[in-house]
């Protein structure tokens, strides 16, 4: 049963050895399309599996948790590591076209199939420390890809890129010790567990903070989101398309994981600190984008306020907020990586991606303006698109819980994305081109392999979208896992892990707190 | 510059330490050593070669291009954690083959572990020379 949970990351990983082998060819390209095909066979057949079995966990090696290595796919792993499969597989497609002959010598391929591995390794890994691997795996990889162009402006969003992240590594890894030092283990499901037990509560809680400010920075959570939008608008499409779906992510899905497993202790504190992010992450994201021209500026600020409504299903933490943040999380991966690449098919039809320097892309295919409608409308919340469904879970979620306040910052911020996506639509789309060129689809060259990818994920936003019920439900399933987190500890630890759950001082009567406490 | 006493030093040196760190290698199952560290020794010797013979040199005593070195390592790392699905175990169960084992001497152990270790030997050694290679050619 192992094998299910290490060949998503296996495949990456042989494939990429393969395509740097192979970097010389023009084979190494498809070479990465077949090993992400395979790699998302792999995530299905995990996928089926959890969903049969409920919580799966491997020990690597055979070396039991919580000293071994242990790889564990709850419901929401393995959701991840599907999503990631088919982004990985739509933007190797897309790089048949976008990525040409010279950035494959320089290992394109091979460092975009070690970012998916790393991505895939930070889903599934059911430690701490490993989940610090897995980040520095994703981020060589994506410094690697950041400046495989070479140029001034690749440099420049590459360093901020790489410097900020190793600040949030630093935080992370003295999170980590810190925890270590206080509990002497880093699994996750025996974290769960320890963390009961620690004396000084208080201080928990400030390693919390730590972890949170660490992920925070890894998910471009106000305010610690500036890389982000220095260096995605830089790489090439395919590049900034996959880490627009993915990176960010990753630390959504950190924060996701600490927070309902691990430091679930002082809830009243962390969470509320976690809504005061999350509603200023959407405003600052959403201000953001208003006041950008560039095509993926515009799409990169949307990211923040977007990442801002999963921290806000996080910190809600009801049942059904998290049903929110899970589904949001599905949702936006596949929008927004989609936008991306339409993005580079614009400068690919028009020759530049500041949008008031752009235009006519209506005329020059319909049928690509109403591929980024798709996108574009379900980002902003439209119904019947997926992101109508995800605002609406999470809006009520936060009305049910009488935050009104909240619940109207994040419908405000879904009108505000609404400009953003007709200023794109305005003068990118409907505008003729200043410049009097008339781009065409039909004479774009390599334009099968950057239009499949786009098809393939505005159809999946339609499918979430007009048959909202079985993800829905999906998502819900997931977060009762995450709220309750005896399947995850027992599928790791075995059955009698909390046979002896340690006494919870509310539970005891006055006096006895009194003598706990002399 | 090349100075004749770092090149005819150089030769007892990189021999010595490539000779050294496959020891380091080898008897790192059970003690202090193993491909990582191995990896840097050898990598240290042919960083010594570059130095004192320069960097066109020492790319063609390694014969092989450092990042191949690397990626085939790499491979040889993730082939010695495959091989355990032969045995229907876990991903990375260590393998072992004792050759002349009596009841009292476990005999020669052959293991996957060690298949490992090496695929290590070449990333460390691979990525170091890429790294220190590049840094000498940009002067």
């Amino acid at each position: 049963m192992s094998w299910y949970l290490s060949l998503p990351l296996i495949l990456p990983f042989v494939t990429a050895i393969i395509c740097y082998l192979l970097r010389e060819r023009a084979i190494g390209a498809w070479i990465s399309v077949a090993g992400s095909a395979v790699g998302l066979v792999a995530a299905v057949a995990l996928m089926a599996l959890v969903l049969d079995h409920g919580v799966v966990a491997g020990q690597m090696g055979n070396w039991p948790a919580p000293f071994g290595i242990t790889l564990v796919a709850d419901l929401l792993s393995a959701v991840m590591v599907l999503i990631t499969a088919i982004t990985a597989l739509a933007v190797a497609i897309y790089a048949l076209s976008d990525v040409d002959a010279r950035h494959g010598r320089f290992g394109y391929h091979a460092l975009f199939q070690i970012l998916i591995a790393g991505v895939t390794g930070a889903f599934l890994t059911g430690d701490l420390f490993n989940l610090y691997v897995w980040f520095e795996v994703m981020l060589i990889a994506s410094f690697g890809l950041l400046v495989l162009n070479g140029g001034k402006e690749q440099i420049d969003g590459g360093v901020k890129y790489v410097v900020l992240n190793l600040v949030s590594t630093i935080i992370f890894l003295m999170g980590i010790g810190l925890l270590y030092g206080q509990t002497g283990t880093l699994n996750f499901a025996d974290l769960a567990i320890k963390v009961r037990e620690v004396e000084n509560q208080a201080l928990l809680t400030v390693i919390a903070m730590m972890f949170m400010v660490a992920f925070g920075v890894k998910a471009a959570a106000f305010p610690v989101f500036f890389w982000l939008p220095a260096a995605y608008h830089t790489p090439s499409f395919s590049v900034s398309a996959v880490f627009a779906g993915l990176l960010t992510k990753v630390g959504v899905y950190a924060l996701m994981r600490m927070f309902t497993l691990v430091f679930d202790h002082d809830i009243g504190y962390t969470h509320t600190i976690l809504l005061w992010v999350a509603c200023l992450t959407m405003v600052t994201g959403v201000l953001g984008a208003a006041a950008q021209s560039d095509f993926r500026k515009i799409l990169s600020f949307h990211i923040i306020s977007q990442i801002g409504y999963m921290i806000l299903g996080l910190a809600i933490y009801t049942p059904l907020a998290l049903v929110g943040a899970v589904f949001y999380l599905v949702h936006h991966i596949i929008v927004k990586a989609n936008l991306f690449l339409i993005a580079g098919i614009s400068q690919r039809l028009t020759g530049g991606s500041d949008v008031y320097k752009i235009g006519g892309l209506y005329k020059a295919s319909p049928f690509l303006a109403v591929l980024f409608l798709i996108p574009a409308f379900s980002l902003a919340g439209f119904p019947p698109l997926s992101g109508f469904w995800a605002k609406y879970v999470i809006v009520k979620a936060s009305l049910d819980e009488g935050l009104w306040v909240v619940a109207f910052i994040a419908l405000a911020v879904g009108l505000m994305t609404i400009y953003s996506m007709t200023k794109i639509w305005a003068e990118a789309f409907w505008k003729p081109h200043p410049d009097g060129i008339e781009p065409k689809l039909a004479t774009l060259p390599g334009r099968a392999a950057l239009l499949v990818p786009v098809i393939f994920l505005a159809v999946l936003t339609m499918v979430i979208g007009l048959m909202p019920d079985p993800f829905v439900e999906f998502a819900t399933r997931a977060s009762v896992q995450l709220l309750d987190s005896t399947a995850y500890i027992t599928a790791v630890l075995g059955e009698d892990a909390i046979a002896a759950p340690v006494p919870d001082l509310d539970d005891l009567p006055t006096t006895e707190i009194l003598e706990v406490e002399q | 510059m090349k100075s004749i006493i770092l090149i005819a030093g150089s030769r007892l040196l990189v021999a010595l330490l490539t000779v050294f760190s496959v020891y380091m290698l080898l008897r790192g199952h059970n003690q202090p050593g193993g491909g990582f560290i191995g990896g840097l020794v050898a990598a240290v010797g042919f960083v010594i070669f570059a130095i004192a013979c320069g960097t066109e040199d020492a790319r063609k005593a390694l014969r092989f291009r450092p990042t191949d070195i690397a990626a085939v390592g790499l491979g040889m790392a993730l082939f010695a954690g495959i091989m355990a699905a032969i045995w229907s175990d876990a991903f990375f169960t260590g393998q072992w083959l004792f050759i002349n084992a009596t009841p009292e001497d476990k005999g020669i152990p052959l293991s996957s572990v060690l298949i490992f270790d090496v695929g290590v030997f070449l990333v460390v050694l691979g990525s170091v020379l890429a790294i220190v290679f590049a840094l000498e050619e940009e002067v």
